[in-house]
């Protein structure tokens, strides 16, 4: 399978504080990597700047191969290929569930109305959300929202998508049904970063995991192997202090 | 003392639930508001002056005489505030979005928005009027309008503008950054982002504040009376220097409270009626 996604020693700074200090991935197609580690170690900045809502300071970042990120890029047309859901689903209150979907569709892909209605339509048919189409995101919970932030994301129809611990900011019995919505993208074979705190979803469906400390990847590797043996000391007491605070 | 707090609070309780239950509630306040408002005319019509008074400013005569012309002159108070407020929806945003511009070459664009805004919200709009309508047409420059009224109305626009422009402003500040970010994330750019997600929701946030402006705006079109254009207030001064009464300034402004009133109570509709969206109750 082909490389969908490489970064290449990347670097980023916020003042003399140093968030990603050289980082080294590589995503192939249909692969799901799931990003773990404490706050504050550069999972959601290494997302952010993988779709250039940060610049990177250095390092590169390729795109299916070709360099993006340098003087002249332009910005839209890397952020319509690689979409990103945060963790405060962001949703547009002035606008249906409907309307909050198709907005990028119609005017950053220039579908038709028509286009860009089916496309959601289909996805609200696809997460079972579609009652709600005309509703707007203030009357849905906090789970619904999240899902309509996602769908939001695939109606552009991206080749890899970005998400930014987007269960993180839920309630514990709204996390089901968006850690459902991610297997299911994942058994689409949605190519997928996920930055995250349920253990359990990296190891259950993740394809690799990558354990980030103070900016940089301390270990990368199978699921199964990464959290039954990991091989660096930091890992293993990342995994201990999770597994004590129950969650894993 | 504990008691006496939990007697205070059960008071108010009281009084807040008074307000929501129908009938009863609604009986007492009538009953208190009559009892006021018949104590206060009493006051009133007691004191010395009142026959007086009533004869000078509410003389049902001399305003029966009067409104019909008043109203009609008040027309030209509508046409003023029309093209006022016309003007200041646009040129408010222009200076608001002028303001926004964060990139280095914009650097004059923002400072001419943030000198207009301190100067013309920093000029008492009667000076303007004033100075643009006299000072204006003075020039015989040609092609440059030389009526009173158009000047009056550039005036009150350009007053008018300044606080519009800071309305705007504080109704795109307070649409959260996070939502520009997401429709960049999704690939709209900046001027996409700003059209169809801040703008929308920002407009939303101001209209309760600029229909409150205009409501400024259209009591000061009577401003415009110093330039010798015949609207209301000129009107009523012209009636009532030809009957020795004042109440044609009276019926002046009932004129302006027939206009006043009902937008008044449109904005408060709009507020209750965006809390309520926001807070996700209506559909």
């Amino acid at each position: 399978m082909s490389v969908a996604l490489a970064t290449e020693g990347l670097v980023k700074r916020f003042g003399d504080r140093t968030v990603l200090d050289g980082i080294d991935i590589e995503l192939r197609e249909h692969e799901v990597l799931a990003l773990i580690g404490g706050s504050g170690s550069g999972k959601s900045t290494l997302l952010r700047c993988l779709n250039l809502l940060e610049t990177p300071d250095d390092g590169r970042i390729l795109l299916d191969g070709v360099e993006i990120g340098g003087p002249g890029t332009d910005l839209d047309a890397v952020r319509r290929r690689v979409g990103i859901v945060f963790q405060q689903y962001n949703l547009f209150p002035n606008l249906t569930v409907l309307r909050n979907i198709t907005l990028a569709p119609v005017h950053a892909l220039g579908l038709s109305r028509a286009e860009a209605d089916e496309r959601a339509h289909a996805l609200l048919e696809r997460f079972g959300l579609h009652d709600r189409a005309d509703d707007y995101p203030a009357s849905l919970s906090g789970g619904q929202q999240q899902r309509v932030a996602i769908m939001r994301a695939l109606a552009m129809e991206p080749e890899i998508l970005l998400l930014d611990e987007i269960t993180a900011a839920l309630d514990p019995v709204l996390v089901a049904e968006v850690l459902d919505t991610m297997r299911e993208l994942a058994q689409a074979g949605v190519t997928m970063i996920v930055a995250t705190h349920e253990m359990g979803f990296a190891r259950d469906v993740a394809h690799r995991v990558a354990f980030l400390k103070d900016g940089r990847i301390v270990e990368v590797g199978d699921p199964r192997q990464l959290f039954t043996s990991p091989t660096h000391p930091d890992t293993r007491e990342f995994l201990r202090r999770v597994t004590d605070a129950g969650r894993l | 003392m504990d008691d006496l707090k939990g007697h205070r609070r059960s008071l108010i309780v009281s009084s807040l639930f008074a307000e929501r239950t129908g009938t009863r509630g609604a009986i007492v306040g009538t009953i208190a508001t009559i009892a006021v408002l018949v104590l206060v005319g009493w006051l009133i019509t007691r004191s010395s002056g009142w026959q007086v008074v009533q004869d000078q400013f509410l003389n049902w005569d001399v305003f029966s005489d009067s409104f019909p012309g008043i109203a009609g002159a008040f027309l030209t108070n509508v046409i003023i505030f029309l093209s006022a407020e016309a003007i200041v929806l646009v040129f408010g945003l222009l200076l608001a979005l002028m303001r926004s511009l964060r990139a280095p070459i914009f650097f004059p664009l923002r400072a001419f928005s943030v000198i207009y805004c301190d100067v013309f919200r920093g000029i008492p709009a009667i000076l303007l009027i004033y100075l643009l309508g006299f000072g204006a047409p003075a020039l015989q420059v040609t092609g440059i309008p030389r009526s009173p009224l158009f000047w009056g109305i550039v005036a009150l626009s350009l007053t008018w503008s300044a606080y519009v422009a800071e309305v705007y402003r504080a109704g795109m500040d307070a649409v959260p950054p996070t939502q520009e970010a997401a429709a960049r994330a999704l690939g709209l750019n900046r001027r996409q982002a700003m059209r169809l997600v801040v703008l929308p929701q920002a407009v939303r946030h101001v209209i309760p504040p600029l229909l409150n402006d205009f409501i400024g705006l259209q009591k000061d079109t009577a401003l415009i009376a110093v330039l010798g254009v015949v609207e209301a207030l000129r009107q009523a001064q012209l009636d009532s220097a030809a009957t020795f009464n004042f109440t044609p300034y009276v019926a002046a402004a009932v004129m302006f409270l027939l206009i006043t009133i009902p937008l008044t109570r449109f904005t408060d509709w709009m507020i209750s009626r965006d809390r309520r969206r926001r807070l996700g109750v209506a559909r």
